[in-house]
């Protein structure tokens, strides 16, 4: 297994290649092209300004400027959910690269992930200006925290996808059952919603057993409250919770490899 | 010389999971089932305990027939499966042309699927950026290397992949019928890029259909059958091993067809009425019947037209003397038996030159059609005629004993008739039969009709339906030399 997973290590030069073939095919043939990577976060964002400040007005003081406060969480959701809807269709769709060509499979699931992350990137920028406009500085002392949180993040969202791309070359309902557990999964995530509501604090221990939740609120605590990193605790038990789950994640993918060239 | 490729007992078995494709993974979940279901319903095995060792610097062979194991083998040595028991050793890069193209991208360009491809195939960048002029003007794609490879034709594709694969530089190249990626200038090039392979002492392994290839090409062969190896060492003896095995299938494969035709046609024959009606249409037909027939013949090749039409216009001119409707007959029915059985003909055989009956020949070799016929009560006027039809229905020739100025006496009981040709002179193909017995003026006693099937075999792939003996004479300064192998 952990040759294996050194192999993966060897082959970057192909990933990088790959992650680059992804972005550029995504957007190939489009009129706007690239533009599109930031046309999307923008329009989320003014969707969700209009709806939660003009039409159901949020009631938390601290979430202010509201659109700019689920921002912070809508980018890495976004990451984590497309990755694995992604990478749960990987080896199946990347099917004939399996059967056809001698070619370490988990790097499939591990493109998705990073070319998501790349997505993620580019609408941090947009994040940012948002942040000029609003003269909301996150504070400096804050921002040495990110890199950790999104390596925890990345770490975390290996391991799923890995795990969910293997499991469903056997069982192809995961696909649908993944997008109706990331949905009921978006809202109980404090990321429209404010961790420090008096009625989500309420049903703390069910909310710290969410994973997500801790990115979430770390990434809200980064970029959008002001006042010293408060999550560092809950953030470092999920990235010690990660590297587990990864593992854990890899283990299955490699029992199950020997079974994708025929299962495809 | 040590080997490069090994394959030591090895055995590959394919699972199917099939009561599985329809459970969820909620119901695996609710039964509890998930292990069990993760157990395999049925086993097929691919491979059944093969060995065999590849020597270094080696064209190799691997020949059977669909099914029978080789590209799962090919697979095994690639490393994309793996085997379920024994070993399998390789030495040295490999590359693999199994599926060319394999890894493109459909939207973006040829020159990025370049480099993605090669990467996937274990050069690096830099390997690349050295290959790629030679990888373009190797496909011959200069003009389309920026466009989007979904824009490609499939012969575009393949030669690109084919074009990358083989520009790896492997140590070993692993080829699965490929060959067929393109033009016949390109196929050229890739056999000359094999050929240089060789010279520079590349092991090859090669599956594929085209036993000419092998012959040609390979040091040595391997023939495998339904996941066994059955033969194994010089090319042309292991072809020729394949091929009379293939023959035996053929032949008992025909002589089923040909029970099941002849059964089936003696269930609706026997005279009855709508079998006579059959021939007096075609009988009063017969006329306009006959151009349209090899009007339809025509249309299945341009030159089965020309020769369609040759041994049809004979019988025309012969009904002037108010001859033959009998075989004229034969360009119209479908396959089937009618007559009145006054007269009835059993015991159709084709005989070879051993004496045996058999269903497969080889060209120019010598064939006895025997029959028995038996009158019930005693005839006076019979004519007794064959005809052969190839695969499109093209009447390649046809006779009958009224058209070769026999005139029939008597025919009392039974009495065998042996139509014996001294060499069948078709080219390769499968091959139809009619005999018929019936009076002078058409009148059937019994008709059979494309009952019997038989296949003509040869090495030479001419075109055509009919080979004369011939041979090729040269005057002056004009040479050729013998097909060589790795030429």
């Amino acid at each position: 297994m952990f040759s294996n997973l050194a192999q993966v290590i060897r082959y970057r030069g192909l990933i990088q290649s790959l992650v680059a073939r992804e972005l550029k095919a995504r957007y190939r043939g489009s009129v706007l092209g690239f533009l599109w990577t930031f046309i999307h976060p923008l329009l989320l964002l003014s969707i969700y300004t209009f709806v939660f400040t003009v039409i159901l007005p949020n009631r938390s003081p601290a979430a202010q400027p509201y659109g700019l406060f689920m921002f912070c969480g809508i980018l890495p959701w976004n990451w984590f959910s497309s990755s694995l809807l992604e990478a749960s269709n990987s080896l199946v769709s990347g099917g004939n690269l399996i059967k056809k060509v001698l070619f370490p499979a988990e790097i499939l699931p591990i493109v998705n992930v990073l070319a998501n992350m790349i997505h993620f990137f580019f609408g941090l920028v947009i994040l940012l200006a948002f942040l000029v406009v609003y003269q909301h500085w996150p504070d400096p002392g804050d921002l040495v925290w990110f890199p950790v949180v999104v390596v925890i993040q990345l770490i975390f969202t290996a391991g799923l996808a890995l795990l969910l791309s293997a499991l469903t070359v056997h069982f192809r309902d995961i696909r649908d059952l993944l997008s109706n557990v990331l949905l009921f999964w978006f809202f109980a995530t404090p990321i429209i919603y404010p961790w420090l509501d008096p009625n989500v604090i309420r049903y703390k221990r069910l909310f710290d057993l969410n994973p997500f939740t801790h990115l979430a609120v770390s990434y809200q605590e980064i970029l959008f409250f002001h006042g010293p990193f408060g999550h560092a605790k809950g953030l470092l038990a999920l990235g010690g919770a990660s590297i587990v789950f990864f593992l854990g994640g890899y283990w299955v993918f490699d029992r199950l490899r020997d079974s994708f060239a025929e299962a495809v | 010389m040590t080997a490069v490729i090994e394959l030591v007992n090895v055995t590959k078995i394919y699972r199917r999971y099939s009561g599985r494709h329809f459970a969820t993974l909620k119901s695996a979940l609710l039964q509890r089932s998930i292990l069990r279901d993760l157990q395999p319903t049925e086993v097929f095995p691919a491979l059944s305990d093969v060995s065999f060792a590849v020597p270094s610097g080696s064209t190799f062979g691997v020949i059977g027939r669909n099914g029978s194991g080789k590209s799962t083998a090919l697979k095994l040595v690639a490393g994309i499966t793996k085997a379920t028991t024994g070993t399998v050793r390789v030495k040295g890069r490999i590359s693999a042309l199994i599926e060319l193209g394999a890894g493109f991208h459909p939207e973006i360009s040829g020159r990025e699927n370049v480099f993605i491809n090669g990467i996937m195939l274990g050069l690096s960048k830099r390997e690349i950026e050295q290959r790629f002029d030679e990888i373009v003007d190797f496909a011959e794609l200069r003009d389309f290397i920026d466009a989007p490879v979904k824009t490609y034709s499939s012969g575009m594709y393949m030669r690109l992949g084919f074009a990358v694969a083989i520009h790896v530089e492997p140590e070993v190249l692993l080829v699965d019928e490929v060959l067929a990626v393109g033009d016949e200038g390109f196929t050229h090039k890739c056999l000359d890029k094999f050929a240089e392979f060789r010279r520079r002492g590349r092991t090859i392994l090669l599956v594929t259909h085209s036993l000419g290839l092998v012959e040609r090409f390979c040091d040595e062969a391997v023939w495998l059958d339904s996941g066994r190896l059955r033969g194994e060492g010089d090319p042309r003896r292991v072809v020729d091993a394949y091929l009379a095995a293939t023959e035996e299938r053929e032949e008992a494969l025909m002589a089923a067809t040909t029970a099941k035709a002849v059964a089936s046609s003696v269930g609706t024959g026997a005279g009855s009425r709508p079998a006579d009606a059959t021939v007096g249409r075609a009988a009063t037909g017969g006329s306009t019947g006959g151009p349209a027939a090899s009007n339809g013949a025509g249309s299945g090749s341009s030159t089965a037209a020309g020769m369609g039409a040759a041994p049809e216009a004979g019988p025309r001119s012969n009904e002037e003397e108010g001859a033959a409707p009998g075989l004229r007959n034969m360009f119209q029915a479908d396959e089937g038996r009618w007559g009145s059985r006054e007269i009835e003909i059993t015991d159709v055989a084709l005989i070879d030159r051993a004496g045996e009956p058999a269903f497969v020949f080889h060209s120019g070799d010598p064939v006895a059609i025997r029959f028995k016929i038996r009158a019930h009560a005693a005839a006076a006027d019979f004519v007794i005629g064959i005809g052969l039809f190839n695969a499109e229905g093209v009447c390649c020739y046809g006779t009958n004993t009224h058209l070769e100025e026999m005139a029939s006496v008597q025919l009392v009981g039974e009495a065998q008739v042996t139509f014996a040709i001294d060499s069948l002179d078709l080219v390769e193909g499968t091959y139809k039969l009619d005999v018929a017995v019936h009076k002078r003026d058409g009148y059937p006693y019994d008709y059979h009709r494309l009952l019997y099937t038989f296949r003509v075999k040869s090495r030479t792939h001419d075109a055509g339906i009919y080979r004369p003996h011939h041979r090729w004479e040269f005057s002056g300064a004009i040479s050729f030399r013998p097909a060589e192998k790795g030429a």
